[in-house]
């Protein structure tokens, strides 16, 4: 096995065009899907955890247990409902990374707005009633703590962005593997591994877990520079 | 019709196997049939079965499979315009260099699976409805065994691709149909050799067809026909015959028009 | 100009948890003088201020202003300051904003109220590196901006050292001598006696004496506040 991986390293090492295409269009799609889902997800959230309505605990419960959608599944609903036999067949979006964004994205807005509800929730506990003495009470509540615990927020996009570079099956079954077009890491480790290549299949693993690390220090320093900052 | 390549004018999808996506054939043809036409091919590489879905859907402009009575009957359900044929292949049936089941060597497939079966020695099926499943299925058949009824725990069925189902097979040190290409470009063998080849029976062909734009008026015929006139044409089936792994030639040109 | 107050609270009553926590309190809030509102712990005062200020809704009766103003005619500073994670001047700045007053005056009331409490040198820190004392202030500068009718404060110096406390009583003397009506609680007699006109003793959430300062010390008329000011009631 070790031969394996130095194998990897020393064919990812030579720096291979369409390598290097299939990790930038990896990014591309993942942080695209997280960014989107954090657009969306961290408003969703703060709502949640300041409203006040009917099915709110039922919410929560649904928002929490969304965060565990198999990917495979949001791959075939996307995929039905982009299909040309599908409702959504007119735009023409299956098997191209749009498509693959649009899925990740429902797969990750779960995470980062459940994420964001709890810390919201939490910090609302020692927000709100100095908030509500000086009248601000509501949505513009919800968005000012959200504001001021941006950088524990980063927590949650972080995972956001963990699940969407790791998984294969969503990405797979709307993007199609198309050799130049929506083939990801994460898929041409899947085919890499299925044509027996383990080595190069490996090599891709690593870059992939190198790049998320990556991305995870700096996130990590941008936090503690931060908390320098603002205290 | 000059030397350098034309301007990317457009794409079409094009629905077909694992088995041919893995073996490298596509990227070495189209990128010819690219240079020539401006068109850019999409290849979804799935089970055949999963292709021909894909084409009754309207998501492929083409199909691109090997398994003909799927195909004809594609085409007689409205679903495609007209079947060509493009090449064929052959199948292999690898198997553990020990050979329990005492078949090396030999040509004939069908009383090869005899010999499994009654040795009871692993086979690892694709399971999947692709192209290889259903010739597996075919040659059963031959042998006058209902697989379906009559299989054992050493029969395993993977339900996956032509390359896991070899992962498979080396793992477990079993016998497996696979096509020559999968596995002339499969790394990971074990223990594993070819134990048949040659018989005719093992003959894999491939057909192409333009989906139907009566059902699927968005489909892109012109360019769709375009790649099926370019794959039959003496350009394309020289482009297809020079296609080697190791000096080896995969797949064979028969197209008849 | 009409102001705010009187307040009034009538038959006010709360309860949470299945506990009364406040039982049928009557009283009116006059402009003028500092009230203090006087108890051992768990007596209610922290949660009579918040009816009062209304962060919370009575369980039964009613708590009425003279006039509904706009929620920046009162102000509250609690026991621990919530600051933003923004500069000091960026939190007074918030108020304002909230307050609604128009962004061309924000700047300079900010201001104004950073030096009025003396922290004109720590306008640009963050709120939240400032010490214990700072804050406060800055919770101090932040309610001054709004130059508010009324000025709630719950037991404000409660956690800070005698130095600190100093201080801050003596921006609530500027407070109240600008003419903003002090409501405070402690359970500091000498902070009572330094800062207040008028005392509200409460007993297990009822309102047991009402007096003056000068009547109130050196002997409260009624014995549970005999027996706190003897030092023989922390607790209620």
């Amino acid at each position: 096995m070790l031969e394996a991986i130095l194998g990897g390293l020393r064919l990812v090492a030579t720096l291979d065009l369409r390598l290097w295409e299939i990790v930038a269009l990896s990014l591309a799609v993942s942080l695209s899907a997280v960014a989107l889902a954090t657009l969306l997800g961290l408003p969703l959230g703060a709502a949640i955890a300041v409203g006040r309505f009917p099915g709110r605990q039922a919410a929560i419960v649904v928002l929490n247990a969304l965060m565990g959608l198999p990917p495979v599944v949001v791959g075939l609903f996307i995929y039905l409902l982009l299909s040309r036999a599908g409702p959504l067949g007119e735009l023409g979006l299956l098997f191209t990374p749009s498509a693959m964004v649009i899925a990740q994205t429902v797969l990750v807005l779960p995470i980062i707005a459940a994420l964001a509800r709890q810390a919201v929730e939490d910090a609302w506990r020692e927000y709100e009633e100095q908030l509500r003495s000086l009248g601000v009470d509501g949505l513009r509540g919800a968005l000012t703590v959200l504001w001021d615990i941006r950088f524990s927020l980063l927590t949650a996009v972080l995972a956001g962005l963990g699940r969407a570079s790791a998984e294969v099956g969503a990405v797979m079954i709307v993007g199609g593997n198309i050799d130049g077009v929506t083939r990801v890491m994460t898929t041409t480790i899947a085919l890499e591994t299925s044509k027996g290549d383990l080595p190069l299949a490996l090599g891709l693993g690593i870059v992939l877990i190198a790049i998320v690390l990556a991305l995870n220090a700096g996130a990590h320093l941008v936090k503690q520079a931060a908390e320098r900052r603002y205290g | 019709m000059g030397l350098a390549a034309a301007a990317i004018v457009g794409f079409i999808t094009v629905a077909s196997t694992t088995s041919t996506e893995q073996s490298g054939l596509f990227r070495h043809l189209l990128a010819a049939f690219e240079q020539k036409s401006g068109v850019q091919v999409r290849v979804v590489a799935l089970g055949t079965g999963q292709a021909l879905d894909m084409g009754k859907r309207g998501d492929a402009d083409v199909v691109f499979v090997h398994a003909k009575a799927l195909e004809e009957k594609f085409v007689a359900e409205g679903y495609g315009v007209k079947r060509f044929e493009v090449m064929y292949n052959d199948f292999v049936l690898v198997g553990p260099k020990s050979d329990p089941a005492k078949i090396g060597g030999t040509k004939d497939t069908v009383a090869a699976l005899r010999k499994i079966k009654s040795a009871h020695a692993p086979f690892a099926s694709r399971g999947d409805k692709s192209g290889t499943h259903f010739a597996e299925l075919q040659l059963w058949k031959m042998a006058g065994i209902d697989i379906a009824k009559e299989k054992g725990p050493w029969y395993r069925d993977t339900g996956s691709g032509m390359g896991p189902t070899l992962n498979t097979a080396a793992g477990m040190n079993a016998y497996a149909l696979t096509d020559r290409g999968t596995w002339l470009s499969f790394k990971n063998r074990g223990d594993l050799v070819i134990s048949v080849q040659g018989d005719q029976r093992l003959f894999n062909q491939y057909g192409v067809i333009l989906v139907n734009p009566a059902k699927h008026p968005h489909v892109k015929k012109d360019m769709g026909q375009a790649f099926i006139d370019w794959i039959v044409s003496p350009e394309g089936q020289s482009a297809i015959a020079a296609y080697k792994i190791g000096g080896e030639q995969l797949f064979f040109p028969n197209a008849s028009r | 100009m009409n102001g705010i107050l009187p307040l009034r609270l009538e038959d006010v009553s709360f309860a949470a948890g299945g506990r009364t926590l406040i039982e049928r309190v009557s009283l009116t809030l006059e402009p003028g003088s500092s009230t203090i509102v006087l108890g051992a712990n768990g007596a209610g005062k922290s949660v009579l201020m918040r009816l009062m200020h209304g962060l919370l809704a009575p369980s039964s009766g009613r708590v009425a202003w003279s006039t509904q103003g706009p929620r920046r005619r009162q102000a509250m500073v609690f026991q621990r300051p919530v600051m933003l994670r923004r500069s000091a001047l960026a939190n007074v700045l918030y108020a304002l904003d909230a307050a609604g007053v128009p962004a061309e005056q924000q700047a300079r009331l900010a201001r104004e109220a950073l030096e009025e409490v003396g922290l004109t040198h720590l306008a640009g820190r963050p709120a939240r590196v400032l010490s214990g004392g700072e804050q406060q202030r800055l919770a101090l500068a932040r309610a001054w901006a709004l130059h508010p009718e009324v000025l709630f404060l719950d037991e404000p110096t409660a956690n800070l050292d005698p130095g600190a406390t100093r201080e801050i009583e003596a921006v609530i003397k500027a407070f109240d001598v600008s003419g903003t009506k002090i409501v405070m609680s402690t359970h500091s007699l000498g902070q009572a006696r330094r800062l207040g006109d008028e005392v509200i003793f409460l007993h297990q959430g009822r309102v047991v004496e009402r007096a003056p300062i000068e009547r109130f010390f050196p002997q409260p008329a009624s014995p549970e506040a005999a027996a706190f000011v003897k030092g023989e009631l922390p607790w209620a």
